[in-house]
């Protein structure tokens, strides 16, 4: 990897600030897919501002009807924490899907989705479970937070502090997983909330998307039989060696379904 | 521009000037000189490199030394003590959990962060922690053999 200039603020402030002065500064949360591009000089940052010590960013707490998820919390902790198992099981199984053991004890949910894979699956649970990002300076609904291919609605310089995902009456996550990775071939994100029902659908397209006809039809009877008439359209969908677009569109329908049932 | 990083390893203080780009792994490996931790893919998938920091199991290949400044790091050179095997890796030889050998000391971490936190783990629960390690010479069956009888012992 090309050389950088380490940083490691102790502060929220301090680490904007860093950011702000540096020629082209990256934030450093798990690096669990920044040091890999790194090292495959697919980026080459000037600093790298490690995030480890903000106490700003850590940590899980429930507020109100809310599960407030700290953005440099891993992986292991989301699985591990009692009230995400209690309150929002279906976070609790996506986080223990990522990866391998050790990703999950190094990732972290605000690097994931800061990254924007299209195959990651945290994209799906914050716009399955209609989340709010809370950064240093705004919130921004999940909805409005994945704007394409490795794109954010985030500023430069500007940090991910948390993640407020609404506790749902029921959701689920089911995804056919790469078998190697373990990425999301395809990951579909299903709930109930108080703002109605959700279809979230990860590692399908460019970035992840809601399907409304489903959303409609099971907001109607939360059933999976009445998805079995709603086609999905493979126009846009990724096509590569592990899937035709025309599978991906197969596949969304059947983890959509799996995900009803296992939500009921 | 090198950074003095300071950690203590398997027990001992230690520090050491590194380049920040220097990875935990060539930290442990050309610094330190404990070749017990193998570097496999270079690329985070085969866990050959598994060490432990602050009890929790990590590829060290895909970790800066800087970032693991003042953390307690335990690589498979911790486990024998006074020239006996650990229980886990007695268990290896017993069942004959190696071929080759090479990813071992990465899949013998890696079990141990499963035991600390399920003592008495079933064969799918081994096989599911397997995920980040990979062994090509396909000796899965003795591995999982080799850690619940590991466990085992270590239960007592």
């Amino acid at each position: 990897m090309y050389q950088f200039v380490y940083q490691r603020p102790g502060s929220l402030p301090e680490a904007v600030e860093q950011s702000t002065q540096a020629r082209e500064g990256l934030f450093l949360a798990g690096g669990m897919t920044l040091i890999p591009t790194m090292k495959l000089r697919l980026t080459a940052p000037s600093n790298l501002i490690d995030l480890t010590d903000l106490a700003e960013l850590k940590g899980i707490r429930q507020e109100g009807n809310a599960i407030i998820v700290g953005a440099t919390t891993t992986h292991a902790q989301v699985v591990s924490t009692p009230e995400v198992r209690d309150l929002l099981p279906a976070l609790a199984a996506l986080a223990e899907s990522i990866g391998d053991p050790q990703v999950r004890n190094r990732g972290t949910i605000g690097g994931s989705i800061a990254n924007a894979d299209p195959a990651a699956d945290y994209p799906a649970a914050v716009v399955g479970l209609g989340a709010i990002v809370k950064t240093n300076t705004r919130t921004i609904a999940g909805d409005d937070f994945f704007t394409g291919l490795f794109e954010t609605a985030l500023d430069p310089n500007e940090l991910i502090v948390a993640v407020s995902f609404p506790i749902p009456q029921r959701a689920a996550y089911m995804k056919f997983p790469n078998p190697a990775s373990r990425y999301a071939i395809v990951g579909v994100m299903v709930s109930q909330g108080n703002d109605g029902v959700r279809v979230a659908v990860t590692g399908a397209g460019p970035n992840v998307f809601r399907v409304p006809e489903m959303e409609q039809a099971l907001a109607v009877n939360f059933a999976p039989e009445v998805l079995e008439e709603i086609t999905v359209s493979a126009d846009e969908l990724n096509e590569d060696l592990h899937a035709s677009a025309d599978y991906r569109a197969h596949l969304i329908k059947v983890m959509a379904k799996r995900a009803v049932v296992a939500a009921t | 521009m090198s950074v003095t990083v300071s950690i203590t390893l398997n027990g001992e203080s230690v520090s050491a000037a590194v380049e920040p780009s220097t990875l935990l792994v060539e930290l442990i490996r050309e610094h330190f000189r404990l070749t017990g931790t193998h570097v496999g893919c270079d690329t985070s998938q085969c866990g050959a490199c598994v060490v432990h920091v602050n009890g929790c199991s990590v590829k060290s290949c895909t970790l800066l030394a800087v970032q693991v400044e003042g953390a307690d790091i335990s690589t498979i050179e911790s486990l024998a003590k006074n020239g006996r095997l650990h229980p886990m890796q007695q268990a290896f030889k017993t069942h004959h959990g190696l071929q080759c050998g090479f990813c071992t000391p990465g899949v013998i971490m890696s079990a141990l962060d499963l035991i600390a936190n399920n003592p008495d783990p079933s064969e799918m629960e081994i096989r599911n922690w397997l995920e980040g390690n990979l062994c090509r010479c396909t000796g899965y069956n003795n591995i999982v053999r080799a850690i619940s009888a590991g466990a085992q012992a270590m239960r007592g």
